[in-house]
């Protein structure tokens, strides 16, 4: 089956179209990223925070089985359940097979977005187990079948019209009427008899500690809470890189997390589990799906280090204005950019590209991943694997002949007195066309520098070549 | 000393005033200038984009033009960048690691090496709004960066400071990437230009007369941007003005 690229360029112009989206989407995600530094200047000691964080999950991908093992092993003490999932397939089965012996048709699930990556819902619902979203930026996404958009704020990208006029239609609710605050309340109403009726909850996870066997979930709205609670089956879904080794090892994190993600001191809801409740069953599956193979990848093992946060999508120019859904992926913006490639190579090619390499992504980043060398580096092993357009490459290549060579560079830029009226074609030949769409062209000017410092400035002129040699 | 001149291919093109002035300027501070003929690029179009491999001859005629230059001043910090941080398509003899280690971006080697911090003949009388390329930015360090939270300091607007008459603009976000990003500005040229436009925009609307930068691939994005949306603001090299430009 051949794979598509994600077109990024082209979906991120759409969303530019839209105009009031865009600049909500923008002014929005702006405002998280400055309320996110003026939480960084109320912590002195934010710099040593991160460096912490780093080293704490650098020293856990290093020791990574060891973890998961004693992890295991506390939390079979505790009277958890610990499956292992190598890959989507196998989470999904495995989830499956839980629901099927407790003969399990609906499943309530909060934000996990890891599910999501194992297509988990496309594999349930043939099942005929129905999975709802409880989270309600996830449900907005749901509803509207789209993946979400931002890993914090899954559906940023919509403004509250298009949430009315979405609820209007599945919940018969007034599409004129868009106020937040209705809005939430007929998601309530829609959700709360679903959640009271379900036979089994499914949430995420953000940390899991080795040291004690249970797991940590942070949500806004307590909606994983009564995912894990309601009923008495409790599925706990995380990926293999969420685990720290010790207790007091949450202390950074925490402190970490909600300040990265919305400038907000710490979560509404920061829930330990550690055992199932009275008479309930609680799973934990440990999903790999390839994190063991980025581990291996020297350039790109250290975005496993990610908690999650969303800060680098928040201050990165690009996904503020393209929108997560542009990155067509289930992990949008900076962090996307480099973790989707590990998924599939050809699908999200032209990721890596998606991005100015500004730079703003590593500084905010609580762990210290360096997000844009690594999509600088991805772009490099994406020449080098056949992973971008030919046409692209030849380009490259003509432009490296060109540049390596003062005579065919001089000839190109008719850089003597004639004055440049054409693109900086010498650069990247007709590869710059697309420039003038939404720009002018650069002026064109009598005389480039060196013609000028030719007549100018050198003593000898007639003595000096027409190949150019240095004269001083 | 023997400062060599790198003045990338846009400049050489489309900015030859600024690249002038840099010369004029360097002159001025009593330095010895020599500016190789057969110079093209530093090779970060090729770079930029992962075609590292086609960067290799380029790179290496870089090295042929300037080796025996003690510095190497560009006006223009992301190429400069890319000398330092990336430039190892080719093989990183000691010639090559000299080389990389001693070029430096303008504001960076008046205000690093020869530490001056006057330009009596300048004067400005303008309000400016600086623009720091990311590169000069965040892999320079020429400037403090928001995102860090670290006490404020920027090598240009130290040394603008010093020009009669000048006022600074401050825009609303003046750490944002204005969206030219090499081939980026190509690849993704809505989105690109969009972000051009913003960061204009935020000048203009903070005030700014010009935009002054250390960099003119940026300029050359900024400038097409504001001229195709009739935002009404100018554009110097900040080598201009430490060269005594008026306006
Ligand atoms: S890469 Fe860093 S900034 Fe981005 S989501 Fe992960 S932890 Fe947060």
């Amino acid at each position: 089956m051949s794979v598509k690229p994600v077109a990024h360029a082209h979906e991120g112009a759409k969303f530019l179209e839209e105009k009031a989206h865009y600049h909500f989407h923008d002014e929005r995600l702006w405002d998280v990223r400055q309320k996110r530094d003026q939480e960084m200047h109320i912590l002195p000691e934010w710099q040593e925070l991160r460096q912490k964080a780093s080293e704490i999950k650098e020293h856990t991908l290093a020791n990574l089985p060891e973890y998961l093992e004693q992890f295991e092993k506390n939390a079979k003490a505790n009277g958890i359940y610990v499956h292992w999932a190598r890959d989507g397939e196998e989470h999904n089965r495995l989830v499956n097979e839980i629901l099927q012996s407790h003969h399990a048709k609906s499943l309530i699930k909060s934000k996990s977005m890891i599910t999501d990556e194992c297509e988990m819902r496309e594999y349930l619902e043939p099942q005929g187990i129905t999975v709802t979203e409880t989270d309600l930026g996830e449900r907005i996404q749901q509803l509207d079948n789209q993946l979400p958009s931002h890993v914090v704020l899954p559906a940023v990208q919509k403004l509250t019209g298009d949430v009315a006029a979405l609820f209007a239609k599945h919940y018969n609710t007034d599409p004129n009427d868009n106020d937040p605050h209705s809005l939430t309340e007929a998601q309530r109403q829609a959700a709360r008899p679903i959640i009271l009726n379900a036979d089994a909850g499914m949430t995420g996870g953000n940390f899991l500690v080795a040291e004690t066997g249970s797991f940590v979930v942070c949500t806004n709205e307590g909606n994983a809470d009564l995912s894990a609670n309601v009923t008495g089956l409790h599925i706990a879904t995380l990926g293999i890189e969420r685990i720290v080794p010790r207790m007091s090892d949450l202390g950074v994190f925490i402190r970490l997390l909600s300040r990265s993600a919305l400038g907000s001191p710490i979560t509404q809801y920061t829930t330990h589990f550690r055992k199932p409740k009275k008479n309930g069953e609680m799973h934990i599956i440990l999903v790999d799906n390839g994190r063991s193979d980025r581990l291996a990848m020297d350039d790109f093992w250290s975005s496993l280090k990610c908690i999650r946060c969303g800060a680098c999508m928040n201050t990165c120019p690009v996904y503020r204005r393209s929108g997560g859904q542009s990155y067509g992926a289930v992990y949008s913006g900076p962090i996307g950019a480099i973790i989707d490639p590990t998924f599939n190579k050809t699908k999200y090619s032209t990721l890596p590209f998606a991005s100015t390499l500004n730079g703003s992504c590593t500084n905010v980043c609580p762990v210290k991943i360096n997000i844009h060398e690594q999509i600088f580096k991805w772009r490099r092993v994406l020449v080098e694997e056949h992973e971008i357009p030919f046409v692209k490459k030849e380009i490259m290549k003509m432009a490296g002949r060109l540049l390596a060579s003062p005579r065919l560079y001089r000839a190109a830029i008719k850089g003597t007195n004639v004055a440049l009226s054409t693109m900086p074609r010498f650069i990247l030949y007709n590869y710059l066309n697309p420039w003038g769409k939404h720009r002018e062209l650069p002026h064109p000017v009598k005389q480039t520098f060196n013609s000028w410092y030719r007549q100018n400035r050198l003593k000898s002129a007639q003595k000096q070549s027409e190949k150019g040699g240095q004269v001083q | 000393m023997k400062v060599g001149l790198f003045i990338p291919c846009y400049m050489d093109a489309f900015f030859p005033n600024a690249a002038i002035a840099t010369l004029e300027l360097l002159e001025k501070l009593g330095q010895d200038v020599y500016y190789p003929l057969d110079q093209t690029c530093c090779g970060q179009p090729m770079s930029n984009s992962g075609c590292n491999k086609d960067a290799h001859d380029t790179e290496e005629l870089f090295i042929k033009n300037f080796s025996d230059c003690d510095v190497i001043v560009g006006p223009t910090g992301s190429c400069v960048h890319h000398i330092r941080d990336n430039f190892d398509a080719i093989e990183q003899t000691s010639e090559v690691k000299h080389v990389r280690q001693n070029t430096y971006e303008l504001v960076e080697f008046i205000h690093d090496i020869l530490k001056v911090r006057e330009f009596p003949w300048a004067e400005f009388p303008h309000k400016v709004g600086i623009h720091n390329s990311c590169a000069t930015l965040r892999s320079l360090r020429t400037a403090s960066m928001s995102e860090l939270g670290e006490p404020f300091f920027s090598k240009p607007k130290t040394l603008l400071s010093a020009v009669k008459g000048i006022s600074f603009a401050q825009p609303q976000r003046p750490d944002e990437c204005c969206g030219f990003g090499g081939t980026y500005s190509v690849t993704e040229e809505a989105i690109s230009a969009q972000m051009g436009l913003d960061k204009v925009r935020d000048h203009h609307d903070a005030g700014a007369d010009y935009i002054v930068s250390a960099d003119t691939s940026c300029m050359m994005h900024q400038q097409g941007c504001a001229e195709r949306n009739n935002v009404n603001i100018k554009f110097i090299h900040i080598a201009e003005i430490l060269n005594g430009a008026r306006s």
